[in-house]
């Protein structure tokens, strides 16, 4: 059987390359709703036809157009206000280098989207951290294993979260589990998406989500306990 | 032997709940479940997890230099095309 899991840092050309002959999946991005079935948006496609024949100030209306949610997306997923903007900065760059391959095979926002995505996988790698490393895979998480006890329902969750503390245990996770969390739970991407972005399985995709959301539930639970005793 | 029979219902369904879930199977629908309070639980807090997290992390702005930042550093690259020069290496 072969080994799924990411390597450790993998050359930068083993990182799949955004071009228009791996077109993203229809079903691409449930959650993202400017998927290729989405109306294109006039003001857009003209400063995307104008962009991409060298005109700057229609790039810059994409940037104006888009910044919030590459921004937001890069946030995200790596936790840290600095490093957001050094990636969104560089996303931007590669949209700039790579804009005029862009054919509307899909959405452009879901190209960029994806063009984002490859950034900072990119950036994760070449600072060393595997993106589902086998360290983080088999280390053991409270609670998860099969038939251990997971606790009392009186301890379950009450079918409310504070999004709050959501948001701390989600940071909180090893990096590997947070994308993973992120791409699927948060931005929609499906299983056979992450598995392709990541270099994985969709069975390593699969369990990695399912092992982030146990993490979070025991965070979860641990918050409310101590809450309780308060 | 009740119990470990119990037990083992639970390690088998929660060995296999990766997969039940991924697959977009109604997992509620198991017969384990029917029958077991704690993996009920433990499937409840699941979904409310994964429901919650569609609304995680709002869209935020970013710091309105940031701009600055990209242009120079796409005229830089342009200045470079023109001088013939190769890209320079990011930092970042």
């Amino acid at each position: 059987m072969p080994n799924s899991r990411i390597r450790t840092n993998p050359p930068d050309s083993l990182i799949p390359e955004l071009n228009e002959a791996a077109p993203i999946p229809a079903q691409e991005n449930k959650r993202v709703t400017f998927g290729p079935a989405a109306p294109p948006d006039p003001a857009e496609a003209d400063a995307l036809s104008r962009a991409q024949a060298g005109d700057h100030h229609a790039f810059a209306q994409l940037y104006s157009l888009h910044k919030r949610r590459i921004y937001s997306l890069c946030l995200r997923m790596v936790g840290n206000i600095a490093e957001a903007e050094d990636l969104t900065q560089e996303a931007f760059l590669q949209l700039h280098r790579k804009i005029s391959t862009f054919r509307g095979d899909s959405a452009f926002s879901t190209w960029l989207h994806r063009l984002a995505i490859n950034v900072v996988l990119m950036q994760l790698r070449k600072k060393g951290l595997s993106v589902i490393s086998l360290d983080e895979a088999m280390e053991p998480v409270p609670d998860e294993g099969p038939g251990r006890s997971f606790g009392a329902p009186d301890l379950a969750l009450s079918g409310t979260i504070d999004r709050l503390a959501l948001e701390r245990a989600v940071a909180d996770l090893p990096a590997g589990y947070r994308l993973i969390f992120i791409l699927h739970d948060v931005e929609g991407y499906e299983h056979n998406e992450i598995a392709s972005m990541l270099e994985c399985s969709i069975g390593n995709s699969k369990s990695q989500l399912h092992k982030a959301r146990l993490r979070l539930r025991e965070a979860l639970r641990a918050n409310s306990r101590a809450e309780a005793q308060l | 032997m009740t119990d470990d029979r119990s037990k083992n219902g639970c390690a088998e369904f929660q060995a296999r709940l990766p997969e039940l879930i991924g697959s977009g199977a109604v997992a509620s629908a198991h017969p384990h479940i029917q029958s077991c309070e704690l993996c009920s639980a433990l499937l409840a807090d699941l979904e409310t997890i994964a429901e919650a997290a569609r609304q995680l992390f709002p869209i935020v702005e970013p710091p309105n230099d940031l701009w600055s930042h990209i242009e120079l550093a796409i005229k830089s690259e342009d200045g470079d095309h023109d001088a013939g020069l190769p890209h320079p290496v990011h930092s970042n």
